[in-house]
């Protein structure tokens, strides 16, 4: 009895996991087939890819996936979300687990040819930094020689702030946690001289875990180039297109003022790009793979990169980031949008 | 907990006399003084001048850390309704933390508005589990409890009949998925590590090797490194176009992982059998299997019973280790609720949420397994 | 079957069918060995994953918080999992010895008939078994490091030795090249103190007269490499730890994650420990210790020459995998930030893609120290066990 009921589970837990091919032919054809995306996000960074209290994920990273989704399936919500750790995430993609990385991925040369990774257009640029006491008196890095320095392990800011304080023959203790949450709590506590992270991480956490903001500073040099973007396979073309096209789009529609509250106010206007965009102009659809109306419905669905960007870490976040380097090109920023004709 | 003494006096002399050595006089007026707290305290914490000193250490270590201890948990702590600064200044632990996440932290990202679904597929498997304990019921009948209750659980998570919605299972998180992993970790283990112990017992040399060289290989690698192990390389093991999905990969895992330390305490019940038990079986002519189906396994599994809790239990505590590969057990849903900016300082009001957690469940299940051997030993008291 | 048959068949024949047996299963396990790698092996062709160790010689590029060995960022990747290795058998080593006595502490304190004293040793073994290592180690860690002030308020509990929360500070002796002199004199304290014990043994077991073999080995041992020292004209200087800049220069440094991760795994293990000595004193017949108290010996020596030698045997086996349990729960050292095994492989599978390699490396350097640790504990219990039992 025990040994049927038994089988009787392990068959129903077998035919629901082991899922359709995974290889068979192009990552598009597998994601059409299947009806959703597995997208790689965050196990939980807050405004880039963390589940809320309701167990909905949000983020910019995450409106990435749900963008993608958008335009293949015309519904934003067909997305499986795979958490995945630092270590996890390169193997998950390589391995086909996931259709896209989109999880807070700098962009390098190492990765995009030894790991066999295609980067789509950039979607956050930000800098690494370091936040120290204002009671140290430290007002440029050049004086952290010694320091200890609080570090998220396995990711490029370890190797930056390595190479920085080599290239400057300065010497320091690194403090490695694996968890951001206990390493800020680390060097709040006193733990470490200084924090290194992406800037826009320096800001929420002074933000939300120091018990006095205005004790801390974060300094002027940022040591780094970090530019995240959303990884597919290397030999998958025509996903790549698409995924690289779905992230111009939704530039494109902010440079351009269509957000998803006004966007049918745009239907029928003589702009040929707006045209475009919409998919009264066909064309751009079918070169893609997708319905006409792709684009209308990221926008619709998710809406523009500004209003993703002010939603997630901006203005109407508890991050409260400034657009800066995330600016569109036209307001001093870097978010250009390639022409989509 | 009392020692094994609080239950048969003469024990508890025994006891202490590997220690104590008191004389017939004290044990003596022991029973006089049971009576007379003053007597108690003289007879148990004053008898002698050592033993007066470890009291007074005692007492120093208690007045030392239970004071600031409810401080900090209770007569400064927020409670409800508060915001972080709220807590922030009233310097004590941040329960309304707890209040605003408790369902993400005990659920995960299981969908918000079905979360009665887990709460009662959790309930009816702790009362099965429960309702395993009972020995009086170790006989077809608890398998009829599990066999109803397991479909049960498994059509209130995953839905998608009897018009509730369909909820995909990497979207489980929480308490559940830490009960199953651990749970289905020791069901599914059990048939293999029985194999397992036979097979390291047997009398062929090339099958002895085999499961010496599992057990021993999987006893001496931390589950970390085979949790990760398995989210890397179960994908790859199977043929081309087959993808298995992470939870079935973490709960193989640890069926793996725990399989061999499973096949050491049924190995420990073996050979705990009479020789003459095996050889009686020989002399009735029963072939290999028939002795062990017949004889051997119904005998040796009673005596491993404890084992098996105990197994469960370090399985239960172990599956906060799936955090590794990005899974939302408890662990990790308490982890996670910390991400969010607000309320990132009050970590240890996340931590003390989780760890009340696992005491309740692992310190019941200790409990358990004393009773247990206490009872499966009555028979066999010195 | 064939009870009437006149000779039994020889696919009846125990011999046969046993070859038989093991042919069929040996043959399976190489079989489904070879469908996985198989398998494997054409995924990792099949998405271009490059496999091979040579990334080991390669320039890690990232630094080591505390290393017992000097490692640079232009060390190669083979250095960095060798210092993570070191690292991890440091905290192994040490945890083992500390919850060993914490343990044995604790188990003889639950059978003792102070009854707060009994009363406070079950709390700690219930509480403590009872929560996942990993979130006690959180804990700990989170205590040290926002209990303690920083290195300018520094608490100086003994002149030149400091406590933050950057870790413990104390001063280095500076032996100025006499220290192997006295290196000699302290292992010639612990030869000397060997063959005493061997000889009072044997001298206790001819004539019963008992030599106080500890009090004359502790003089031995502490003794001669003092004398040497002083011999030598007490030539030591003390090189003391000095705040300077950020942090304390000179002396030794125990940093807090050390600290956190041995107090913690060392409090955890000792809870498990201390049941088993309980047990194992348990287990020991009443009769040995009232015979042994019939003879006249003292408790002390009740204790240590008749109950623990014989509840040696039943605690040694579960204490060999409480020992193999510590230095496998070691890996949660990441969590914390101590720079074991688990967290430099970690990083270097980041950085090289190569989890695959990284992993099983990390198993078979795991695997080889349990297996040293469960050899080691092995030999000691032949030594202890009884014979002709």
């Amino acid at each position: 009895m025990k040994r049927l009921s038994l089988w009787a589970i392990l068959a129903t837990v077998t035919s629901a996991t082991l899922a359709a091919p995974a290889f068979a032919g192009t990552t598009f054809d597998a994601v059409k087939a299947r009806g959703s995306l597995n997208c790689g996000v965050h196990t939980g960074l807050a405004g880039f890819g963390a589940p809320d209290d309701k167990g909905n994920w949000a983020g910019l990273d995450v409106d990435v996936c749900r963008s993608v989704a958008a335009a293949m399936f015309g519904d934003s919500t067909k997305v499986k979300y795979v958490p995945l750790t630092t270590q996890q995430r390169f193997t998950a993609l390589q391995s086909g687990e996931i259709d896209m990385l989109s999880r807070n991925t700098t962009i390098t040369s190492q990765r995009d040819t030894e790991l066999g990774m295609n980067f789509g257009p950039t979607n956050f640029y930000d800098g690494q930094g370091f936040l120290v006491p204002k009671k140290l008196k430290v007002n440029n890095a050049k004086q952290l020689n010694g320091a200890t320095v609080c570090v998220l392990p396995g990711t490029t800011t370890e190797l930056n702030l390595t190479d920085y304080f080599r290239a400057n023959k300065m010497s320091f203790k690194p403090v490695v946690i694996e968890k951001q949450d206990e390493l800020a709590a680390a060097f709040f506590a006193g733990r470490c001289d200084a924090i290194t992270s992406d800037a826009s991480q320096l800001a929420s956490i002074r933000s939300a875990q120091a018990s006095n903001p205005d004790d801390y500073v974060i300094l002027p040099e940022l040591i780094s180039k970090e530019p995240f973007a959303t990884a597919v396979r290397h030999g998958d073309d025509q996903w790549f297109d698409l995924v690289k096209w779905v992230v111009y789009a939704t530039f494109e529609a902010e440079e351009k003022g269509i957000t998803s509250a006004n966007i049918d106010s745009f239907k029928g206007k003589t702009d040929p790009t707006i045209k475009r965009l919409l998919g009264e102009t066909p064309g751009l659809g079918k070169a893609l793979g997708v319905n006409e109306d792709w684009a209308y419905q990221v926008v619709k669905q998710v809406g523009n990169y500004g209003e993703s960007y002010e939603r997630n870490v901006g203005a109407n976040s508890k991050l409260k980031l400034p657009r800066g380097l995330n600016a569109q090109w036209n307001k001093g920023g870097l978010i250009y949008a390639l022409p989509i004709r | 907990m009392s020692d094994l003494a609080s239950h048969d006096p003469k024990t508890a002399t025994e006891i202490a006399s590997h220690v104590e050595e008191p004389s017939q006089a004290e044990l003596h007026i022991h029973r006089r003084n049971a009576f007379s707290a003053l007597g108690w305290a003289r007879d148990n914490l004053f008898s002698n001048i050592p033993n007066t000193i470890l009291t007074v250490l005692s007492v120093t270590v208690l007045v030392w850390t239970v004071p600031p201890l409810l401080d900090w948990l209770l007569l400064k702590a927020t409670f409800l309704g508060a915001d972080p600064q709220a807590c922030r200044d009233a310097g004590g632990a941040c329960w309304s933390f707890i209040e605003v996440k408790h369902r993400f932290i005990l659920f995960g990202l299981y969908p918000y508005d079905e979360h009665w679904r887990p709460l009662l597929a959790m309930g009816l498997f702790i009362a099965a589990l429960a309702a395993s304990c009972d020995p009086r019921l170790w006989n077809v009948k608890i398998l009829y409890v599990w066999g109803l209750v397991l479909p049960v659980c498994g059509v209130l998570m995953w839905g998608g009949w009897l018009g509730l919605t369909f909820v995909p299972n990497d979207k489980w998180g929480g308490l559940p998925l830490t009960l199953i992993l651990a749970t289905l970790g020791i069901v599914l283990a059990f048939p293999l590590a029985v194999l397992l112990a036979l097979g390291r017992r047997s009398d062929m040399p090339a099958i002895r090797a085999i499961c010496i060289g599992y057990i021993e290989t999987v006893r001496g690698v931390p589950l970390v490194s085979v949790l990760f192990m398995a989210s890397i390389m179960f994908p790859l093991f199977l043929p081309e176009g087959l993808t298995i999905d992470k939870l079935l990969r973490a709960q193989l895992g640890i069926m793996l992982f725990t399989a061999a330390y499973l096949a050491e305490a049924v190995r420990g019940g073996l050979q705990a059998l009479p020789k003459g038990q095996y050889e009686a079986a020989d002399a009735l002519g029963l072939g290999y299997w028939q002795k062990t189906r017949l004889i051997i396994l119904p005998q040796a599994l009673r005596l491993v019973i404890p084992p098996i809790v105990n197994q469960f239990i370090s399985c239960f505590k172990d599956t906060s280790l799936v955090i590794i590969i990005g899974l939302y057990d408890l662990l990790t849903t308490a982890k996670t609720a910390l991400a969010d900016p607000l309320w990132r300082p009050f970590y240890i009001e996340s931590y003390v949420f989780a760890a009340f957690i696992y005491f309740l469940f692992c310190y019941f299940m200790s409990r358990y397994s004393q009773y247990l051997e206490r009872r499966l030993n009555a028979g066999t008291r010195r | 079957m064939s009870q009437d048959a006149p000779k039994t068949p020889w696919w009846n024949d125990r011999a046969i069918r046993a070859i038989l047996y093991q042919i069929l299963v040996v043959g399976a396990v190489v079989l489904a060995a070879w469908y996985l790698i198989s398998n494997t092996l054409d995924n990792l062709a099949a998405r271009n994953i490059a496999t091979g160790f040579g990334f080991l010689t390669r320039e890690s590029g990232f630094a080591i918080g505390e290393s017992p060995i000097p490692f640079d960022p232009a060390d190669s990747y083979a250095k960095a999992i060798l210092v993570g290795l070191l690292n991890t058998v440091i905290v192994a080593v040490l945890g083992v010895i500390l919850s060993t006595m914490i343990g044995t502490v604790i188990g003889v304190a639950r059978l003792s008939g102070n009854w707060l004293v009994a009363r406070l040793a079950s709390f700690y073994v219930e509480t403590l078994r009872n929560i996942p290592v990993l979130l006690q180690l959180l804990f700990w860690y989170a205590l040290i490091t926002e209990g303690l002030p920083g290195p300018n308020q520094a608490l100086n509990p003994l002149p030149d030795v400091y406590l933050s929360n950057r870790g413990l500070k104390f001063p280095t002796p500076d032996w100025g090249g006499v220290e192997w002199l006295v290196l000699a004199a302290l292992f010639l304290g612990m030869a000397g103190t060997f063959l005493l014990v061997r000889w009072a043994k044997r001298r206790q077991a001819l004539t019963g007269k008992i030599f106080p073999t500890i009090r004359a080995g502790i003089g031995l041992i502490l003794g001669l490499p003092l004398l040497a020292w002083i011999a030598l004209g007490a030539p030591t200087q003390m090189n003391a730890p000095e705040l300077q800049g950020f942090n304390f220069e000179g002396g030794h440094s125990v940093s807090p994650e050390f600290v956190a991760l041995l107090t913690g795994l060392t409090l955890y293990t000792a809870s498990f420990i201390a049941e088993i000595v309980r047990s194992g004193i348990l287990a020991v017949a009443p009769g040995q210790t009232e015979a042994a108290l019939a003879l006249g010996l003292k408790r002390g020596q009740v204790l240590r020459l008749v109950v623990m030698p014989q509840a040696l045997r039943v605690i040694i086996p579960p204490l060999t995998s409480q020992y193999l349990n510590l230095t496998k729960n070691s890996s949660l050292a990441v969590a914390i930030g101590y720079p074991d095994l688990v967290s430099v492989s970690n990083t270097t599978i980041n950085q090289t893609g190569q989890a695959i390699e990284g992993v099983a490396l990390l198993m078979a350097v795991y695997l080889a120290v349990s297996l040293a640790i469960s050899a080691f504990m092995s030999w000691y219990d032949k030594k202890t066990a009884l014979v002709g039992r």
